[in-house]
């Protein structure tokens, strides 16, 4: 139920609300721009999509939803949420106390896996999804790292993984200003209490993408060194009737480093 | 104050230093020489049976995937100890019960060398360094809550006589706990526990009546925390702890001349000089505090405690109490300053072997330290009368005038429904 409504920021194209919504022992913090069919915006555990410019053009046709993820930005991670899995269930009780139909599913690495997770369980309020580099399954055998490891590499390591250009990264570490530095620190907290083990993938997933029937665009960066996008191929092969497409000259966040080219696809899939 | 003898079997034949970035988590393991490697063992087991015959105690420790600490299962050494030795006090220091995630073996292992020991066991867990979380895979979110969970569910499982009872906690499950054989002391082993610079941690160990423990830290350092416990269980109406509810671990060498002490001490310090790793292993998110990760991620906090000692000289260790050396009126001095400048502690960890020291050199240390420094600082502090929690544990008694835990122990024995049986003298054979 929502329990407050306060108007956050004011632009000449759209404005942003904010609402707070009481979900099983969480507190969902959910921002909204554009009026429109629903599209709802499940951000990467890096959380470069919340202000990013392709969010001001979605929200011209679209009304956007955006939660924060448990444990992000303000939204509570209860004892009770262990995983991306348990995650999705308090996303399905957002989608029936928002009443939503008909809506479009974006979701980015960590995001796109609650996305899948969502989308198996229900999608009676869902019509189309698009995955950018998701993570959440594993392909290969027991010695495979299908996911490149984040906390084992350094950090310059990390951002070559996740950038084909790295200063193309809107995160310097060195320059955060205390705030930001906090918000850094409690974000890679929970994704560390989320998705520490098993490694970002739930090994149950995969064993049912075959339940999502709706019409599904995977996007992927070329040189993703997180996911790179043979994993991507193995996701697709999953969903039936998905479809993928990969864009040059970008890592696991193709929206940061080419948005046009991100954008193209996503227009040419809402078309 | 009780004495402890410490090495931590290190591996000290290393390549050079610009062909490796890390001793611990990725250094492989060709770097390990087996045949060398097993008179490695020999040494360093050996230095615990010198310890029991000089009247020390001895501590030890794991570490994983690392060439600082070749005791990748200290269960095993201290097994092989509480066998070989006859009177020390064996502390395991300790048991990373977050990470091995199965407390139940846990207690089996340390009820069955408390036994094979007759009764002389310490019984120490770490939360383990931030390297452990590599090698273990544990999610560094979790390991606090995992190991206060662990322990409590050990203590339970130690003191619970009449066969299995039910537990579904939140990160251990065991539907049917009845561990044999029960520990030899009663109603269980002390419990030793470690920290860094984490108060309320600390704080809540003490209030369990475990021996708060802290390593290597600079004398402010180890100030604000003793003291800081001490100030916060006057707060919550708690009696006064003993000294021997706190621990500490300098690096020690003694030597008949300042010169011969220095050189030993450098050769322990290789500790501190060869222990580089990388920067991500010393701060997977959710370690430390996230204010103290914020700054590690803002380049404002370097993360770890050794790194931040490393750079400095060995005066800056001498001064700030992190390395007591010398001729052994040296070493009391600085102890007994050392005991006052940090509020009182009543147990002594000496780091008194590291690198490729060699036996002989180690054996002087050791024999001086133990003849001509120890009963210099036996008397020194207070230590409880009774054992069990803060709240249990009596008013603190001058270490001077205490008759030893023999009455302390049948009392807690009596108490606990056992048979009472000699604490202290194992059964001789039968010829």
């Amino acid at each position: 139920m929502p329990v407050k409504k306060s108007v956050v920021r004011r632009s000449p194209k759209a404005r942003t609300t904010k609402k707070t919504y009481n979900l099983q022992e969480a507190k969902l913090i959910v921002e909204t721009k554009g009026t429109g069919k629903p599209l709802l915006l499940l951000h990467s555990e890096d959380r470069y999509e919340r202000n990013a410019n392709f969010v001001d053009e979605l929200a011209k046709k679209y009304r956007v939803i955006m939660p924060s993820m448990p444990g992000f930005n303000g939204s509570t991670l209860p004892d009770s949420i262990r995983s991306i899995e348990d995650m999705s269930y308090l996303y399905l009780d957002l989608l029936d106390a928002m009443k939503l139909q008909d809506v479009t599913v974006m979701g980015f690495s960590v995001g796109g896996w609650l996305a899948c997770e969502i989308a198996t369980k229900n999608d009676t309020r869902l019509k189309k999804l698009i995955l950018v580099d998701p993570v959440g399954i594993k392909n290969g055998g027991a010695y495979d790292r299908d996911i490149e490891d984040i906390y084992f590499n350094k950090s310059e390591v990390v951002k070559n993984f996740k950038f084909h250009d790295v200063s193309k990264d809107p995160r310097v570490l060195l320059e955060m200003t205390d705030a930001e530095a906090m918000d850094e620190a409690g974000a890679r907290e929970t994704t560390a209490r989320i998705c520490w083990d098993p490694y970002f993938h739930n090994p149950s997933l995969r064993y049912r993408l075959n339940r999502i029937k709706m019409k599904t665009l995977l996007i992927w960066g070329k040189n993703d060194g997180i996911v790179k996008p043979a994993y991507g191929r193995g996701f697709s092969k999953k969903i039936p009737g998905s479809t993928m497409v990969t864009i040059a000259k970008a890592g696991h966040f193709p929206h940061v480093e080419q948005p046009e080219e991100f954008m193209q696809h996503v227009r040419a899939f809402l078309r | 104050m009780e004495f402890y003898h410490f090495t931590e079997f290190a591996w000290p034949f290393l390549p050079p230093d610009d062909e490796f970035t890390s001793m611990r988590v990725n250094l492989p393991s060709q770097v390990y020489d087996p045949e060398i490697g097993a008179d490695w063992y020999d040494m360093c087991l050996d230095q615990h049976l010198l310890a029991d015959d000089l009247g020390m105690n001895c501590m030890i420790n794991e570490h994983h995937q690392t060439a600082t600490c070749l005791n990748s299962a200290a269960p095993l050494s201290v097994a092989i100890a509480a066998r070989q030795t006859k009177n020390a006090r064996i502390c395991i220091l300790g048991n990373p019960s977050a990470n091995l995630r199965d407390p139940i073996r846990n207690a089996e292992e340390m009820a069955m060398i408390d036994n094979l020991s007759h009764g002389r066991l310490e019984c120490g867990f770490v939360r383990g360094v931030p390297y452990e979380l590599f090698s273990s895979n544990c999610n560094p979110t979790e390991t606090s809550e995992r190991l206060w969970e662990s322990i409590a569910l050990m203590q339970k499982a130690w003191t619970t006589h009449d066969g299995p009872f039910n537990y579904e906690g939140r990160w251990v499950h065991k539907r049917q706990v009845n561990v044999w054989p029960r520990p030899y002391q009663a109603p269980h082993m002390p419990i030793w526990m470690t920290g860094g610079s984490d108060i309320n941690h600390a704080t809540r160990s003490v209030e369990n009546g475990f021996t708060f423990t802290m390593f290597l830290t600079p004398t402010e350092g180890m100030k604000k925390m003793f003291t800081g416990v001490r100030e916060n269980l006057k707060k919550k109406g708690l009696p006064k702890p003993a000294d021997d509810l706190f621990a500490f671990m300098p690096l020690v060498a003694v030597g008949e001349t300042e010169e011969e002490a220095l050189k030993f001490i450098k050769q322990v310090f290789w500790y501190v000089t060869n222990n580089k790793t990388e920067p991500q292993f010393r701060a997977p998110p959710g370690y430390v505090e996230t204010e103290l990760y914020a700054k590690f991620l803002s380049g404002k906090f370097s993360g770890g405690r050794t790194d931040a000692i490393r750079s400095k000289g060995m005066d800056y260790f001498r001064e700030n109490g992190v390395a007591v050396y010398g001729t052994p009126d040296q070493v009391v001095k600085q102890l007994k300053k050392m005991y006052k400048d940090i509020g009182g502690f009543g147990n002594l960890i000496a780091m008194l072997h590291s690198g490729d020291m060699p036996y002989k050199d180690v054996a002087k240390s050791m024999t001086l330290f133990a003849k001509e420094v120890m009963p210099q600082l036996k008397d020194l502090g207070t230590v409880s009368s009774k054992i069990g929690m803060l709240k249990d544990r009596g008013q603190p008694v001058q270490a001077k005038k205490f008759k030893g835990r023999t009455a302390a122990l049948e009392a807690a024995r009596a108490k606990s429904g056992v048979a009472v049986r000699s604490p202290k003298k194992p059964k001789k054979q039968a010829a």
